[in-house]
């Protein structure tokens, strides 16, 4: 760890901050009265750990020329990023109010123009690999040791552009390229598996020529390690498969498709609140 | 006379840039060969990214190695750069990245490859997005300033359009181009009060619209012609000089009328309420397969079709 990623954090203040962020994201899906409360309660843990164990940043300087960089290629996920970006120091946690409202920093979707911190500006699935493979690009021509990390939804997946940036990003060795794809089950018009199948995806980005781990995506340790092993790849760029579950923390969100792009209600949100604060 | 195709004048000044700015990084898709970089890629290897029959991804990668600090060139034919006109409306226009575009193979003037080859509404998309420009050049002097101005002194998202055919020289030595404005290429001997018409070209057809005015002004009408360098943003200040000592006047492009440079002049004269005739002279329907020059006599683009549509009456 870098001195600059300031947090010194052990697991179980990591669990106790990953559990107050998911309050922020019921709240501030609740006051915007629209957003993506499934996909930002599976990704959670997956940013909390890199946030506050391996992301080498500064709050204060969003444009620190030597920062890794993380892009939420699955951009309705943002209330997560927004959640650990206040959390972080980035912005006032007040702010997460303005979520979605008129001349708010927090668009709808992450918008880097907009936001200090938003390092490429997502919603439009299936770029944000890409983009990540010329951020590392750029780094091996400059012979820096910043990483980028790019967080893939598993139905965005079935983007074509997706599988483009697989195939290249081995092609020039981008062993500073992480991919994250939060494997939740989950897309708007139901399963995966049933939209459209991805399995065996482990096997397939091997096949594709890259290094690959599979992790429960909720437990905290298991995280931790997955990251430590990709810092570890030489010469090939490495993916992280996280079995994650849609809507968890939430009883009634978790796997319930209905949850992944509708706003809870305030009974919804009082209850899905004491869900998570009571919590494991 | 310099008789270059905008393709190979963008090439050398890839290799001339290149030399010294470092940042530089060119990004092809299986057509170095047809878009000119090969020089630029023996020149500078570890600068050249090819990236595979696989456009969508380059655009992405070009957005990312602009944010970090690159000037990236990314080619491919217009017609498969633009298709993928999604990954460019997000990563290049919408993050504002500082990627430069460049479509080759414009137009009918590819000739015998057919319409599949040809980019015939690259404009029209890419003049529909914030923060694009879109450059044209007419030949080789234009076509060598336009490319140093996109990668040495403008910031933003650029897309440049260029022609598989060889240019005559239409600018004179010396000649400077100005980004934003349309400027006139050639003028009657004698200026009259009213001009017949303004010819306003772009890309393949400007030497077309030059001979036709040569040919009017024989049989003594009086016809300038101004090209039209940069189709976005669009210099809407000259067709209103244009319009106001003009009976009429005459767009020519090797693009579909409809969102190109037709369009263009169509709006910035009805937005300022000028009463002016606009013929629109361009594709109407896909291309096909010919010689670059019996495809431009069939659709409307050689010179005494130029002449017709300066002089026809309006219905």
């Amino acid at each position: 760890m870098t001195p600059a990623t300031g947090a010194t954090a052990d697991l179980k203040e990591l669990k106790d901050l990953a559990r107050t962020m998911r309050v922020d994201i019921i709240r501030m899906i609740e006051a915007a009265g629209s957003g993506h409360p499934g996909g930002s309660l599976s990704v959670i843990d997956l940013l909390t750990v890199l946030y506050w164990r391996f992301l080498r940043h500064d709050p204060k300087k969003p444009d620190w020329e030597e920062r890794d960089r993380l892009i939420l290629s699955k951009g309705h996920a943002c209330p997560a990023l927004y959640a650990v970006m206040a959390r972080r120091g980035y912005f006032p946690v007040e702010a997460l109010k303005t979520l979605r409202k008129l001349d708010s920093p927090l668009q709808g979707h992450p918008d880097r123009l907009r936001l200090p911190g938003i390092e490429f500006s997502t919603g439009s699935l299936g770029q944000g690999l890409s983009v990540g493979l010329g951020m590392a690009l750029a780094a091996k021509l400059d012979k820096k040791d910043w990483r980028t990390y790019v967080i893939l939804g598993d139905g965005e997946l079935q983007e074509g552009q997706c599988w483009e940036a697989f195939m290249a990003a081995p092609k020039f060795g981008l062993d500073n390229l992480v991919a994250i794809v939060d494997h939740n089950g989950g897309q708007i018009d139901g399963p995966v598996k049933e939209v459209m199948d991805l399995e065996p995806l482990a096997d397939k980005l091997r096949a594709f020529n890259w290094e690959v781990q599979v992790v429960d995506g909720h437990d905290l340790a298991a995280i931790e390690k997955a990251y430590l092993g990709a810092r570890l790849a030489k010469g090939r760029p490495h993916a992280i498969v996280a079995k994650t579950v849609k809507g968890e923390g939430v009883s009634f969100m978790e796997n319930n498709i209905a949850w992944h792009g509708s706003a809870p209600k305030k009974e919804d949100a009082d209850r899905a609140v004491q869900e998570i604060l009571n919590g494991k | 006379m310099a008789n270059k195709a905008t393709r190979e004048s963008f090439g050398e000044m890839l290799v001339e840039l290149g030399a010294k700015n470092e940042n530089l990084v060119v990004l092809d898709a299986d057509l170095s060969k047809s878009t000119m970089t090969q020089a630029f890629k023996k020149k500078h290897p570890e600068r050249h990214f090819e990236l595979g029959i696989a456009e969508q991804n380059m655009v992405g990668a070009a957005a990312g190695l602009a944010l970090s600090g690159k000037v990236p060139v990314l080619t491919s034919f217009a017609c498969f750069v633009v298709g993928r006109l999604e990954p460019i409306r997000v990563s290049a226009a919408y993050n504002r990245t500082n990627v430069k575009i460049v479509g080759t193979h414009a137009g009918i003037g590819i000739g015998e490859d057919g319409t599949s080859q040809m980019g015939l509404e690259d404009v029209a998309a890419m003049r529909a997005l914030p923060h694009m420009t879109v450059l044209q050049p007419g030949d080789d002097a234009e076509a060598r300033q336009q490319v140093r101005w996109m990668i040495e002194e403008h910031v933003g998202p650029v897309y440049l359009r260029l022609t598989r055919q060889k240019m005559p020289d239409v600018h004179a030595d010396g000649w400077t181009w100005e980004p934003g404005k349309i400027d006139v290429i050639w003028e009657p001997a004698k200026k009259p009060a009213k001009y017949q018409a303004t010819l306003i070209a772009s890309g393949g057809p400007v030497p077309c619209a030059v001979e036709a005015a040569q040919e009017l002004e024989k049989k003594g009408f009086a016809v300038r012609v101004a090209d039209a360098g940069t189709l976005a943003p669009f210099d809407g200040a000259a067709v209103a000089r244009f319009a106001k000592d003009s009976q009429r006047l005459v767009s020519v492009e090797d693009h579909n009328v409809n969102g190109g440079l037709g369009s263009a002049v169509c709006e910035a004269a009805a937005e300022r309420g000028l009463a002016v005739p606009v013929v629109r002279v361009g594709l109407r329907d896909f291309g096909e397969s010919a010689s670059p020059a019996e495809l431009y006599d069939k659709y409307g683009l050689s010179a005494p079709h130029l002449v017709e549509a300066c002089l026809k009456n309006l219905d």
